[in-house]
């Protein structure tokens, strides 16, 4: 059983890492993605950002970003709401660009 | 379900073997963290399925980038290697090929429900040609610009095979009156009122000799994310248009006005693509063709070198006219001289090139490369600049110390 399951190890790891099913043909072809990043550090001050921008996107999407101004990650939120459809009440808009800006912005 | 964990475990202990490194975890960073020139720059490097450790730009939707000492590999870049980029998180991780099927509709003839198998039976096509995406290298704009911080590995060359478009859309049969076709992967948006990632092509390049619907990729089936089944291959135009898990071929009869067309993927038009910093109200086009690039392999910036006979290795392309010749400076400019250009693959493909200079102890040097197309094209010794950082393309520097 034991080399069974190391052969089987072995021949996925040739075909290139996939979990193939059945007859170890090239399909179905069935992969598992490592975890997405989903850190927003801080206490109730990412909780916003935790609701609504990790339900699209990983939290790197904004940590990969240069240091970006107000206006800047204002534009990315507004572009969030009005072209990607993101559901975050108008309220919520300002704390979640004050949060960015702490997070990884510039004057 | 113990058994699955091992097989993933074992599967990612390889990669990481490959590398060199400790055996770990599908997921885990098989090596430190690499820090790309750019402020934020640091990136995991991570062994995604399919893949060897790859730098990890995002990981939901995934975004991967080659580390550029892979292209000192060969003018094909291997698939285990190969960028990877999504938009939309609802990206299919299972995929049945035989059960997958590409619908054909709109303003045809006929209504298609093609499988792969189908596609496999029409006449095959190779071509090599390079996938770039249009913002490789956007973490190098200056002034920044908010996006995907590629360095210069969103790009790739592989061989790919598959059926003509064209044969596909003649069997289909287009009406009077098409002017685009539309194309749709398998990834959904996780909201509904996200736009879905669409992209068209105007109906001549989508007849045209070379625009493929691939199922091979350097001879193997394509890595799941890079597009598992099928994925459009559009050579000498920039990847946005290369659409991945490609199910749904449209044919319309008014230019396509969606998002992923009307406002995202567009350049100014301006003869280098280029604006002022800050600039608005310009007039703006659907980026299009790739601009002539050319990059030194063998070498990184800040690298020492051995004193003595150096040789250059690198690689150019174009949006498909081919390469005409490669420059290669090693003093910031002043003198030039013409690299040796390699085997050509064709012209829609990575073509390598060499040239040689001698290095003296203590020294530094400013490298420089700089390529023509067969077009006519020069790479420009200044950047063009635009708000998404699209189709950056100057000569490449590079500072090495003898």
């Amino acid at each position: 059983m034991r080399k069974a399951i190391v052969t089987a190890a072995v021949v996925a790891g040739l075909l290139g890492g996939v979990a193939f099913h059945a007859s170890g043909a090239a399909s179905p072809v069935s992969v598992t993605l490592p975890p997405a990043v989903e850190a927003f550090p801080g206490g109730p001050e990412a909780d916003l950002a935790r609701r609504h921008c990790l339900t699209c996107h990983s939290s790197d999407y904004v940590y990969s970003q240069p240091k970006l101004s107000k206006a800047q990650w204002s534009a990315e939120v507004i572009k969030m709401v009005k072209v990607y459809g993101a559901s975050i009440p108008d309220a919520e808009v300002g704390p979640i660009v004050d949060y960015l800006v702490a997070q990884n912005g510039k004057p | 379900m113990v058994r699955k964990v091992f097989l993933i475990n074992s599967v990612a202990g390889g990669a990481a073997v490959w590398a060199g490194l400790p055996a770990r975890a599908m997921g885990e960073e098989s090596a430190p963290p690499v820090d790309l020139p750019l402020e934020n720059g640091r990136r995991r490097l991570v062994a995604y399925p399919q893949k060897r450790p790859l730098l990890v730009l995002t990981s939901r939707p995934v975004q991967l980038e080659t580390p550029f000492s892979v292209f000192d590999e060969g003018a094909f870049t291997p698939n285990d290697a190969f960028f990877v980029r999504w938009h939309l998180a609802g990206m299919p991780t299972a995929i049945d090929e035989d059960t997958f099927t590409i619908r054909v509709r709109g303003n045809v003839e006929r209504e298609l429900s093609l499988s792969v198998g189908d596609l496999r039976r029409l006449a095959p096509v190779e071509i090599a040609a390079v996938c770039e995406c249009a913002g490789n290298s956007r973490g190098f704009s200056t002034p920044r610009v908010p996006g995907g911080q590629w360095a210069n590995g969103a790009m790739g060359s592989a061989l790919w095979t598959g059926a003509r478009l064209r044969d596909v859309l003649r069997q289909s049969g287009l009406k009077a009156g098409s002017v685009q076709v539309r194309f749709n992967g398998a990834d959904v948006p996780v909201l509904p009122a996200t736009p879905d990632f669409r992209k068209s092509l105007d109906v001549d390049l989508a007849l045209a000799d070379d625009t493929l619907l691939a199922y091979a990729m350097n001879g193997r089936p394509l890595p799941l994310l890079n597009g598992f089944p099928v994925r459009l291959v559009v050579p000498g135009y920039f990847a946005t248009y290369w659409v991945k898990m490609i199910d749904d071929i449209e044919v319309l009869t008014q230019p396509d006005d969606n998002f992923w067309m009307k406002t995202a993927y567009r350049i100014p038009a301006t003869p280098t693509g280029g604006v002022e910093p800050g600039a608005t109200g310009f007039a703006t086009t659907p980026i299009g063709k790739l601009t002539v690039r050319s990059f030194i392999t063998n070498f990184a910036t800040g690298r020492r070198i051995a004193p003595g006979l150096q040789l250059i290795r690198g690689l150019a392309f174009d949006g498909g006219s081919g390469i005409k010749e490669v420059d290669f400076s090693p003093d910031g400019g002043i003198t030039w001289e013409r690299g040796l250009l390699g085997p050509d693959h064709g012209r829609y493909g990575f073509r390598a090139w060499t040239a040689a200079f001698t290095a003296e102890g203590g020294k530094r040097y400013t490298l420089l490369c700089r390529a023509t197309s067969n077009a006519g094209d020069v790479q420009p010794s200044v950047a063009a600049w635009n708000p998404s950082g699209y189709q950056r393309n100057v000569i490449e520097q590079m500072e090495v110390r003898a």
